[in-house]
């Protein structure tokens, strides 16, 4: 090996800036490569997704809308990931929570508006918390491999939806078509400045978890157990409590998203109620660092780099999948950056010729 | 400096990490037939040193000789194919091989190994260098003492000339030091160069021929065992005169502050670690508890502050058993653990948090309501610093980062300032420097002296017997007998933990 990895003892702000700042702009240059060979202009593009991201009123409401629930999955992520509890299940605990949530609004869609909303976004909560709940109690009890459950999981609720959906939720109005009939008003949440409520409930998550990680106790004790077991039980944690705790809160979060995402933005249950965001927000969550305020801004511009590349789908007639190489690319370098703030890369020199020399 | 006959010439080398200079302009040379010892604190470079001399590291500047030629170290395989050998303070074997596997793996034979030749040409190697290995033994079967062995048979079958020994006695019990001692005269014998790395410095002194003492990264000087003395190398080692005397304070009173009966637990595989252990605890003592690594020492501690579930049997803290009740409860009680495990940080503290964070770790259960106020914890961070003379950038700087010392101050100040009656320590001293060894004994005198019931459990028995007033030695789960620590040396500690029992076993309960 001509090069050897090291890690770096410490690194001072301006290099990690550095490092990332140039991560962006090679991946710009790589992906700006990929835009030639399709026969567009690379800059025309790039100013083109910053247009659609930001470039109007709607495109930033579409942003925003988009921004949401990687923000709320990711903060409940985030309660897991602290202790190292590996939740990768966000994707099914939104589920049923949307499905807890279609639940009501589906039975009662005559009730007053304030109500209906109150009791689906409870019922989402418990749901979702409950369904954390299953993983959690394995490990607490069992030392099972929570990836393993979590994931499994996410399959179980998905097929759970198709079956309503084929099933006994199919809308004998939809003329033949699979679908759960659409939500009555009473169970939409309202508008907020062009944009659903949703957006004021996440930021006011990103304070409330920013207090609870670090002012409150079980947020402490989350955080020590996270680090160490045996000191977590030395200084008197209740350890399966703890867990218990920690996952409903998580899931709990999981499940306000697809409560948000099935009633302001699908105003129905179906299987793409979570648009892949309990995968996306695992990625949201580690470049926020499991830290709230962190999450907000990564979210939205996570948010933005998705919105962009729908937008120059349509602007510049480029299929999906090329768009969708773009943000691929352009998060691939964002994420290798982070190797390089922690890691370095000194010179070795020849030395499988020198050593030959000498040794003879 | 003649080079015709050293075999080894480590010349102005320098090898730094980040900011740290772990070896600044070192010089090092050592002869044929020589027992050569490395000594110096923690952190003075040793290791750093020795690393780069069996290829682990590769130093900034600076040259390596061996027997005159300039040689380059990229791996630790160059310097295997140059004649050196390291025998590392962890034991690089595979547990479920016998030793004779352990030998072979990793060597280049033909496809085809001939077993009975291999077998024949180390047995030639144990008999000439008085090696006790049962080559068909596997290694999980073996006695620390014997894995060693292992090991050095290991280095020597692949042909080293020259073995560094870090800091090998560390596990050891003093019969077994004398064992390994007489190995490495042999391995003088048959012209070797051997180097030990050791803070020890009456094992030093016994074995050594020449010693080269290192502080802060640099060569203070390189002496001839015979012209000098254990006061002036720690003068040397330290850096200014140090009063190599432990105090040991009178007991004062004869109140059991803890008394356990028949205590026994058994671990995750079922087997027994604790086998009806019994003793008593004064107020205003301190009791060590000595014994071989792993003879049930750390669950002890952790039985007693409810952390390792007890198969039966008593532990009763003023008339009030502890068994059963939970971690916290134990807490509210008054008694504290500092436990230092191996790891140092696996228990007690959290490496990634900051100083405040890991007193409040101690302080938030009491505390009302849901959140927590970092206030109280904050002014403790400040007073704990300034009493105990920590250094560190800030208290809110990720102890991690901190020496061994200062993050084992911070530890025993946190435990110390809950003013708790019984305090069981682990390990206090474990790889800290002679100035701060001494400045905890110091404290856990000052706590003596408060009346603090102390479980002190050590594996240096000159410290030990220096400190404690009474020895109690465990052997695999099992209490050996209790000594008064005035009368006890170091010889019949060794016995006892190697499994003699001692006759009157009353003295258990004697004071």
């Amino acid at each position: 090996m001509l090069f050897k990895i090291v890690k770096r003892s410490e690194i001072s702000k301006e290099k990690s800036i550095c490092i990332r700042i140039l991560a962006v702009l090679l991946a710009l240059i790589t992906s700006g490569i990929f835009i030639l060979l399709l026969d567009l202009n690379p800059l025309e593009v790039y100013w083109a997704m910053v247009q659609g991201a930001f470039g109007s009123k709607y495109r930033i409401e579409q942003t925003i809308i988009k921004a949401i629930p990687l923000i709320i999955t990711s903060l409940g992520i985030a309660v897991a990931f602290k202790m190292k509890f590996w939740n990768i299940g966000g994707e099914g605990q939104i589920i049923m929570g949307a499905f807890a949530a279609s639940f009501f609004a589906l039975r009662f869609p005559d009730l007053p508006r304030p109500l209906l909303l109150s009791l689906m976004i409870i019922a989402a909560v418990v749901a979702g918390g409950l369904w954390a709940l299953i993983p959690a109690f394995f490990k607490a009890q069992f030392d099972t491999n929570e990836t393993i459950v979590t994931l499994m999981l996410n399959y179980i609720a998905l097929k759970w939806i198709t079956y309503l959906q084929y099933g006994p939720w199919r809308d004998p109005a939809a003329q033949g078509f699979p679908k759960i009939p659409n939500f009555s008003e009473n169970a939409i949440l309202p508008d907020l400045l062009g944009v659903h409520i949703g957006w004021v409930i996440a930021l006011a998550l990103v304070f409330i978890m920013y207090i609870f990680m670090n002012h409150s106790k079980l947020g402490f004790e989350i955080a020590v157990l996270g680090e160490s077991e045996n000191t977590a039980r030395y200084a008197g944690v209740n350890i399966k409590k703890t867990i218990l705790l920690a996952l409903a809160i998580s899931g709990g979060l999981c499940g306000l998203t697809g409560m948000i995402e099935a009633s302001a933005v699908c105003n129905t249950l179906s299987v793409e109620v979570t648009g892949g965001v309990g995968f996306t927000a695992i990625v949201t969550t580690w470049l926020g660092a499991l830290s709230a305020p962190i999450i907000l801004v990564v979210s939205f511009l996570f948010a933005a780099l998705i919105q962009a590349g729908s937008f120059i789908q349509t602007a510049f007639g480029i299929p999906a999948a090329a768009a969708q190489i773009l943000e691929g690319m352009i998060l691939f370098f964002v994420l290798g950056s982070e190797f390089f703030v922690r890691y370095k890369l000194t010179k070795n020199g020849g030395f499988s010729l020198n050593l030959k020399k000498e040794v003879s | 400096m003649s080079q015709d006959t050293a075999y080894i010439v480590m010349k102005n080398i320098t090898k730094t990490f980040g900011k740290v200079i772990a070896n600044d302009n070192v010089n090092f040379s050592v002869q044929k037939g020589e027992i050569h010892s490395l000594l110096g604190e923690n952190g003075a470079g040793k290791s750093t040193l020795m690393n780069m001399l069996s290829g682990i590291y590769i130093p900034d500047s600076g040259s390596i000789f061996i027997r005159g030629e300039e040689v380059k170290f990229y791996s630790p395989k160059d310097s295997i194919n140059a004649g050196i050998g390291m025998i590392h303070q962890h034991f690089k074997l595979v547990d479920t091989l016998s030793a004779l596997e352990n030998i072979i793996i990793g060597q280049k034979t033909g496809f085809f190994i001939n077993k009975k030749s291999l077998e024949n040409k180390i047995k030639e190697i144990i008999s000439a260098f008085g090696l006790e290995v049962d080559l068909h033994k596997k290694v999980y079967d073996m006695s620390v003492g014997e894995k060693q062995n292992l090991e050095i048979l290991k280095v020597l079958y692949r042909g080293a000339k020259i073995l560094i020994l870090d800091e090998p006695t560390a596990v050891l019990t003093p019969q077994e030091t004398r064992k390994l001692f007489a190995i490495m005269r042999k391995m003088k014998e048959q012209g070797c160069a051997v180097i030990f790395i050791s803070h020890k410095l009456n094992e030093v002194m016994e074995i050594s021929d020449k010693i080269t003492v290192l502080r802060k990264g640099k060569t203070v000087k390189t002496l001839n065992k015979s012209e000098t003395n254990p006061q002036e190398l720690t003068e040397l080692m330290v850096g200014h005169p140090v009063d190599l005397s432990i105090k040991r304070l009178e007991r004062q009173s004869s109140e059991v502050v803890l008394k356990v009966r028949n205590l026994r637990a058994v671990n995750e595989e079922g087997v027994e670690v604790l086998k009806g252990i019994n003793f008593d605890l004064h107020a205003g003592e301190i009791l060590s508890v000595a014994g071989i690594a792993g003879s049930g020492q750390k669950e002890l501690c952790e039985t007693i502050a409810g952390l390792y579930p007890v198969t039966s049997g008593e532990i009763l803290f003023k008339e009030e058993d502890l068994v059963g009740k939970t971690p916290k409860e134990i807490i509210s009680k008054g008694i504290s653990m500092s436990f230092v495990p191996e790891d140092r940080l696996g228990m007690g503290l959290v490496a990634a948090m900051d100083i405040v964070d890991n007193i409040l770790l101690k302080q938030y259960q009491t505390q009302k309501g849901l959140l927590l106020s970092r206030k109280p914890a904050t002014a403790k961070a400040k007073e704990i610093i300034k009493k105990l003379d920590i250094q560190t950038p800030s208290i809110y700087h990720p102890i991690r980062d901190l020496s061994g010392g200062n993050i084992q101050k911070v530890l025993l100040g946190r435990e110390l300032d809950t003013n708790p009656e019984v305090l069981i320590t682990a390990y206090p001293v474990r790889g800290l420097d002679i100035n701060t060894c001494y400045k905890i004994y110091d404290l856990l005198n000052e706590e003596k002296k408060k009346g603090v019931a102390i479980l002190f459990i050590a594996e240096d028995l000159d410290s030990l017997i220096g400190l404690s007033d009474r020895i109690m030695v465990l052997s695999n789960g099992e209490v050996m007998g209790i000594l008064d620590a005035r009368k006890a040396t170091k010889e019949e500690i060794g016995l006892m933990m190697l499994g003699e029992k001692i006759k009157e076993t009353e003295g258990a309960y004697a004071v």
